[in-house]
């Protein structure tokens, strides 16, 4: 009845039993406080169902947040039991918990720590940037947005029922495959991933489609946003490397399923195979995450040193160059694996080319602030923070793509200090960025800038701490993935070095929660009312914050790159106070819960195939196929907002700006 | 503001010096050809690569003192957007250093290739490597011997390595006298290497293959050459027989596996380890030699 499922699969071990009851307990919290304060409803209507892209930004923030918190109490765990698990002692993790450890801490952090992350701002930005009113396709955005969180709850589940993978956070066959893996563990990985990676895919689609062809009258591909220009390199190699994801885990999992041989050993598998296609998809993966980082910094550096952007054409171009590069090299993740001398010398060039525009990139960054004025508010101290980070990261990164030196420095700590120097310097300290840039623009006040600086300095300082040892380690030949090792490498020392460091990280995320809890409750203290914080460039800033359920009350016209710049220097007020015209009713999505229900139904089917219960796949399939169906004979998805209501929104925000 | 900067750069200093003074670095003290010219190359990488790491590193730092919003002196333009000048050289100069690599990157991705012979008048040394679970197993096929977790070879002799696995993906990796090779069942890696000074390297699997990875360890002796032929005699006159059965027997998985010897192995097992992936009807347990019988019985 139940498939593999019976009340064995409960973890026994105390430490997974307490996260999971902590888990657990934080749920409970929630839906009591639901209960409590009546807000059902609330979080139905004004949530679940929404459309918006505002909201369904927000959420995505959510969720990066938590699954932050999660993939981080993972690597403290790491850290502390590298730390004790020297020579006789054994650490307290055994290698069946460790490992699948190490391998949630990267499934986690890469998919539902940083692509949401991404995603997250990328609704909340893009649309006010290109003066839309939403999205493309507002529905299928609410579908991306649950099919992304029913992968991270997935993920999470394992915890408490079953196991996750033991495998690395590719899962490299034979490994992976059932003969090395007979347990849950790599299931739970493939339909997390196939449900969230399905999510970003129609999500890259959704926003192809909205740069395209929503940028407001006047708005040519050249006029564009440098972030709006990031993000479309990033959602275009989303629409061609995804696919490539779906199909190796669906060939993957016909190995498990379906006994097929794809990739084992025997029966003319090749898992060579598996390695080629899977990194064919994660190294544009990594410039998936890192090119949407690149624009947030252009925006940050172009307004706090109130200059354009130095070299916007080459920006693009040099975005446009990175987006095609990064398809030619994912043999430099694998140049062990004796493809030979030809083939390894041809992707260790075309790696090192990625590095010229990326060079260009930080060499405009550099030029941007040559005779600017600087203000060191905290999203500039993330960028400079950046720039040093991110060139040694870069530059460790062209060493390793010189093949005859990656045999010596692959699968070696060297090369986790390597992705981590570019993701955390890069990525996250991007999106940190780009979170502290934005946040007034989406909630209507500011953080913190005192705590934000704090948390700068934890995070920059922390990650040196934690990941120069690293590197270091490297070269004295650890490599990656122990759970144990001897006392007489001399490694031991380092590694509490290292542990160090992720404690100053950890006080930094702290500190970020602090900072957001108390900007809330006093929030009243640091209202942006201007709309314009900064002092911008770009036409998000040229309506109210957080801005109205319609964004834009007219079609902003646009005929230069910095227009909102622009109008204030010719001392014209924004589009705003341009009373005009007459206000328009304007058309707009209805909210609809089909995309909720759905990927609950879609939810239900990863569940019962990871533990063959197939009768309730068939029913999660029929109620898929059936809210499919609801939602294409639903002819009621849209409305109109009435004049007299934008009027009225827009007239509270005049009298508010006034005061 | 100054103060925590400064207070930064001690502690990151600080932390850099204490590691590097306090450690003994393997990668970069190579005790055999090919890891020295490896070490070499990192070396020259790096350096290229300061070129305009270190440039850049100064640039961030002036034009951030300079252009502070506090410094009235510094110039102001709004309109420095575009420069041709500055572009060319934004553009070139990254271009020349990966050119330059780049020649680097063919030269030495063909002289270093793992499977490229090593120029030498002595005789080479094969060695078979097979990863299993969790522990790795060494045949010479010259001697008919074997090793568990261990390996030994004379110093400044040419060893050919022939890499394959029985188990998931590993990588064959001794830092100290070469770069790493991938272990994989079905297929055949090679990795050539001649050390150049007498002592005990570690060794280990690089790429995680299961709960007992960590333990995939061994030592590889570097030894004079008479001290090896005696090693040699010594593993011949142990007992310990590696058969198709035993072989069985090895591969079960295991933690922190001890090393073992075997005085004798049993004919063509590295290649039917091989060939087992990839015909049906290859039987270990069954000796070469039995079959041979047959088959020639059977011609009769």
């Amino acid at each position: 009845m139940f498939g593999k499922l019976t009340l064995d699969v409960i973890p026994h071990e105390p430490i997974i039993l307490g996260a999971g009851l902590f888990m657990g307990m934080c749920v409970l919290i929630i839906v009591l406080a639901l209960f409590y304060f009546k807000r059902w409803k609330w979080l139905w209507n004004e949530w679940l169902t929404t459309v918006d892209a505002k909201k369904i930004g927000i959420m995505y923030l959510i969720l990066a947040l938590i699954m932050l918190l999660r993939g981080f109490s993972d690597a403290v765990l790491m850290r502390s039991h590298l730390m004790l698990s020297v020579g006789d002692n054994m650490g307290y993790l055994p290698p069946f918990h460790y490992d699948q450890i190490f391998t949630a801490h990267g499934v986690i952090m890469i998919f539902f720590m940083a692509m949401p992350f991404m995603f997250g701002l990328m609704n909340l930005v893009v649309p006010l940037q290109i003066g839309a009113r939403d999205v493309a396709f507002p529905f299928l955005n609410s579908f991306s947005f649950w099919l992304t969180a029913a992968g991270a709850i997935l993920v999470n589940v394992s915890l408490v029922i079953g196991e996750f993978a033991r495998t690395g956070w590719l899962a490299y066959p034979p490994l992976s495959e059932l003969a090395f893996s007979p347990g849950v563990g790599v299931d739970y990985y493939i339909w997390s991933l196939q449900i969230s990676g399905l999510g970003t895919l129609l999500a890259g689609i959704n926003f192809i489609v909205t740069i395209l062809k929503m940028r407001c009258p006047g708005m040519t591909l050249m006029k564009m946003p440098i972030f709006t220009w990031s993000v479309l390199g990033s959602m275009i190699l989303v629409a061609i490397a995804f696919p490539v994801l779906t199909v190796t885990l669906g060939m993957l999992g016909l190995d498990r399923y379906m006994d097929m041989h794809f990739f084992t050993s025997d029966f003319g598998g090749n898992q060579m195979m598996y390695v080629n296609l899977i990194w064919a998809w994660g190294h544009p993966e990594v410039y998936i995450l890192v090119l949407p980082a690149f624009g947030i910094f252009s925006e940050v550096v172009a307004t706090f040193s109130k200059k354009a952007l130095f070299g916007y054409t080459t920006m693009v171009w040099a975005l446009g160059v990175i987006t095609i590069l990064s398809f030619i090299v994912w043999l430099h993740h694998f140049f062990t694996m004796g493809a030979g001398a030809n083939v390894n010398a041809f992707f260790g060039i075309t790696t090192m080319i990625i590095s010229v525009p990326t060079g260009v990139k930080i060499f405009n960054w550099l030029f941007t602030m040559y005779r600017g004025r600087i203000t060191f508010s905290v999203p500039m101290l993330w960028t400079i923070g950046f720039l040093y980070t991110f060139v040694i990261g870069g530059m460790t990164g062209v060493l390793m793509s010189v093949p005859a030196a990656d045999f010596e420095l692959h699968n070696s700590l060297f090369l986790i200090a390597h992705f981590h120097n570019t993701i955390i310097g890069g990525v996250v300290f991007g999106y940190l960025a780009g979170l502290t840039y934005w946040f007034p623009k989406i909630f209507g006040f500011k953080l913190n800038p005192k705590l934000g600086k704090a948390t700068f300095w934890c995070w920059l300082i922390g990650f040196y701490v934690a990941f120069l040892p690293v590197y270091i380690l490297g070269f004295m030949g650890m490599t990656r993935r122990l759970s144990h090792y001897d006392a007489a490498p001399g490694w031991h020392p380092l590694l509490i070095v290292a542990a160090i460091g992720t404690l100053i990280v950890a006080i930094g995320i702290l500190l970020t929660v602090i900072d957001i809890v108390t900007s809330i409750i006093n929030r009243n203290k640091n209202l942006d009312v201007t709309g314009d914080p900064w002092n911008g460039r770009t036409l998000e800033w040229s309506i109210p914050s957080p801005p109205p359920l319609y964004n834009f009350a007219f079609t902003p016209h646009v005929d230069s790159l910095d227009q909102f710049w622009e109008e204030k220097q010719r001392k014209l007020k924004g589009n705003l106070d341009n009373n005009t015209h007459k206000y328009q009713d304007i058309h707009m999505p209805k909210n609809t819960g089909v995309g909720f229900v759905m990927a609950g139904f879609i939810f239900i089917i990863g569940f019962a195939m990871i533990w063959h219960i197939w009768w309730l796949a068939i029913v999660g399939g029929v109620g898929t196929l059936a809210s499919l169906i609801y939602r294409a004979f639903d002819y009621e998805t849209d409305y109109y907002l009435k004049a007299e209501v934008i009027e009225k929104t827009e007239a509270k925000y005049l009298s508010r700006k006034q005061q | 503001m100054d103060r925590i900067k400064s207070l930064f750069f001690i502690v990151v200093v600080g932390c850099c010096v204490l590691c590097l003074g306090g450690c003994d670095l393997p990668i970069l003290n190579p005790k055999g050809i090919i890891a020295l010219q490896e070490r070499n190359i990192i070396l020259v990488a790096l350096g290229l690569m300061m070129v305009v790491a270190i440039p850049t590193f100064i640039m961030i730092f002036v034009f951030v003192r300079r252009y502070r919003e506090s410094n009235k002196d510094a110039k102001y333009d709004p309109s420095f957007t575009h420069c041709t000048a500055v572009e060319v050289v934004c553009w070139g100069i990254p271009l020349i250093i990966v050119t330059v690599l780049g020649i680097i990157t063919w030269v030495t991705s063909h002289q270093l290739d793992p499977y490229r012979q090593l120029d030498s008048d002595i005789k080479p040394i094969t060695v078979e490597v097979v990863a299993l679970d969790w522990k790795w197993l060494f045949i010479y096929p010259e001697e008919s011997i074997a090793t568990v977790n261990f390996v030994q070879f004379p110093v400044n002799v040419p060893v050919n390595f022939k890499v394959t696995a029985d188990a998931p993906m590993n990588s064959f990796w001794i830092p100290q006298l070469s770069g790493q090779i991938y272990a994989m069942a079905g297929m055949q890696t090679k990795l050539h290497i001649m050390a150049t000074s007498e002592g005990d390297y570690r060794g280990s699997g690089a790429s995680y293959s299961g709960a007992g990875f960590s333990g995939m360890k061994f030592v590889a002796r570097v030894s004079s050459r008479s001290d090896y032929n005696q090693w040699v005699s010594q593993v011949k006159a142990t007992k310990n027989v590696l058969t198709g059965g035993e072989y069985i027997n090895l591969i079960k998985p295991s933690f922190n596996e001890p090393v073992k010897y075997y005085g004798i192995v049993r004919d063509k097992l590295y290649d039917d380890i091989i060939m087992k992936f990839m015909m049906p009807g290859v039987d270990i347990i069954k000796n070469h030699s039995d079959e041979m019988d047959m088959s020639h019985k059977g011609s009769m």
